[in-house]
């Protein structure tokens, strides 16, 4: 607790008031609409609303397109939280085992963090495009029927390579300061004892990086759940048929598109629930990472 | 990096390192790359798989058309004003909120006020309220504000930020107590505080936080799909998907290849040029 302040009574308002202001007008007062709204129904014309309390809740988790949209983004979550950081730790680790070279490399490993996530998909869809893509070229060559835009499990493959892909320069660097974060001592010890490279690995060094990894797995799972809505909407536009519509993006197309509000708010309201609880979960590791620290 | 990692090692095992580095960086920097490449070649190249890997003979030509009116062409605006639009919004983005969220951790950490800590959580809560989760009721607030297509309606609502006020507030908070009672005895005011000690203590922090929050606004999707109407106010991201969705047989690919690379580019540069302070600041202090 700070001892020394300053005296001013209204200073500190008027330094408090662009942000106050802000946070009010531009996420209060909409989420508390989103609120009101899910416990609404319009008629429809839009000009009347009733309240229907719980209702859309139970049309929306009781739908089987919200239930499949549910499963395509366990599906594509938990694929690109595994893929990113699996990927990001092995070359974390290599990238520790040299001495030479190491900012090079690095330097070209942060490139995709730079690259919009709508930006990374098209990227994506220009070399796997089945028209014209170069890289699709030799899968057709393979004999497979190669068509990302008419099949749903090769959609969901392409918007998991693209959001692993631009993830992974996030959870490289984090890799990499939990590893140089690792005491030198212990890893001596463990070579002096006469441990295997492997061995000292998975069993000092892998358990103190734990911090690190349950730190990446919330944010991993807060990207792929948010900051993909660009993606997909840029490379499938959710389909084909439903199969890459993730929670965000059908919120986005039921309010936007199908402007059906009662459910877009009460989607809404269902998602912010899962970010109290990533956000809760998150900063309860925040306290571990401190001790381990 | 100035002593070798514990985990480093010797000969072949060294190798087979640098092996796998190269090998991921390839894949991790290729479509970046490839992009560029096709940038430099002429349509009919790049609908003609495979596409060489090395820059073909059309660079010039590509982008001098792209920046004179091949993109208004084919987007309806020109290539100078969607950059000029791009770099106002990622700019407007990462200075203000540098500038509110100073602000706020300021007030919070150096004055004693009623409802201060209440102040703080009202901030911190609104982490649990990412623009996702309430796209259909924000964007009517800003109809009624009436700040669909304008600049403050593509800045504003993103530069409120509970993040940038926790990292400003953690970080003030490390200041000693003796260094404030040291300035209030020679006289200074808040304002003196700020600019003579606080600023220059804080610029490391300053550069970590402006690299990261301009790389923000710069890839900004979703909100700029929603308040912008006009093409004259898209953001590059924004237009370049337009232009792709547009796509049919007789899409200017050469052009779009172009206009990729130019909205790749700024924040690749900005990313790379300012390494030092971005890898510091991301992986100290995010979160």
């Amino acid at each position: 607790m700070r001892r020394t302040v300053f005296p001013h009574k209204l200073l500190p308002w008027l330094l408090l008031a662009p942000q106050l202001a802000i946070t009010l007008i531009f996420f209060y007062w909409p989420a508390g609409q989103a609120f009101r709204q899910s416990l609404l129904r319009e008629d429809a014309f839009g000009l009347k609303s009733t309240f229907v309390g719980l209702a859309n809740f139970r049309k929306v988790l009781g739908d089987p397109n919200y239930l499949n949209s549910v499963r395509v983004t366990v599906v594509f979550s938990v694929l690109v939280a595994l893929c990113a950081m699996a990927v990001a730790l092995f070359l974390a680790v290599q990238a520790e085992k040299i001495v030479r070279g190491k900012g090079f490399y690095r330097t070209l490993m942060i490139w995709p963090y730079a690259v919009a996530p709508a930006i990374a998909g098209m990227l994506w869809l220009f070399m796997f495009n089945p028209s014209f893509g170069t890289l699709a070229w030799p899968l057709r060559q393979l004999g497979i029927r190669w068509n990302p835009l008419l099949d749903g499990e090769q959609a969901m493959a392409l918007v998991v390579a693209a959001a692993t892909w631009k993830q992974i320069s996030y959870n490289f660097l984090f890799f990499v300061a939990g590893l140089q974060a690792i005491p030198r001592s212990l890893l001596e010890a463990a070579a002096i004892d006469g441990a295997s490279r492997r061995h000292a690995f998975w069993t000092i060094a892998f358990p103190l990086l734990a911090p690190t990894t349950f730190f990446l797995l919330v944010v991993n799972t807060v990207y792929a759940l948010f900051d993909t809505f660009g993606i997909i909407h840029a490379v499938t536009g959710g389909g084909p048929g439903k199969a890459t519509e993730t929670l965000v993006y059908k919120v986005y197309n039921d309010g936007f598109v199908n402007l059906i509000m009662g459910d877009s708010a009460a989607q809404s309201v269902i998602l912010m629930l899962i970010v109290i609880a990533l956000t809760a979960f998150q900063f309860r590791f925040i306290e571990r990472r401190v001790h381990y620290g | 990096m100035a002593e070798p990692s514990p985990l480093a090692v010797r000969g072949a095992g060294r190798l087979v390192a640098h092996f796998w580095m190269i090998l991921g960086v390839i894949v991790v920097a290729f479509p970046v790359y490839y992009v560029f490449v096709a940038s430099t070649h002429s349509v009919q190249t790049i609908l003609r798989p495979p596409l060489p890997l090395l820059p073909g003979p059309e660079a010039a030509r590509n982008y001098s058309d792209a920046f004179s009116g091949g993109i208004s062409r084919i987007g309806g605006v020109s290539l100078w004003r969607l950059l000029a639009n791009t770099t106002l919004v990622a700019l407007g983005i990462a200075i203000g909120k540098i500038a509110i969220s100073m602000a706020s951790a300021y007030a919070i950490v150096f004055f004693r006020f009623p409802l201060r800590m209440a102040c703080f959580w009202l901030i911190f809560i609104t982490l649990m309220l990412p623009v996702e989760v309430r796209i259909q009721p924000t964007y009517k607030v800003m109809v009624d504000l009436g700040l669909i297509d304008t600049y403050p309606g593509l800045i504003l609502p993103l530069i409120a930020s509970a993040t940038a006020t926790l990292l400003f507030r953690q970080f003030f908070m490390t200041i000693p107590d003796e260094l404030l009672e040291a300035a209030r005895v020679d006289g200074a005011g808040p304002w003196r505080f700020f600019k003579d000690i606080l600023w220059p203590l804080s610029l490391t922090n300053v550069a970590a936080i402006f690299v990261i929050q301009f790389i923000y606004g710069w890839t900004q999707y979703l909100w700029p799909l929603l308040v912008t109407n006009s093409n004259e106010m898209n953001t590059i991201v924004i237009a370049l998907k337009k232009m792709i969705s547009f796509a049919d047989a007789d899409t200017p690919w050469n052009l779009v290849m172009v206009t990729s690379v130019l909205a790749i580019l700024p924040p690749i540069l900005v990313v790379v040029l300012m390494q030092r302070w971005f890898v510091k600041g991301l992986v100290e202090t995010e979160k």
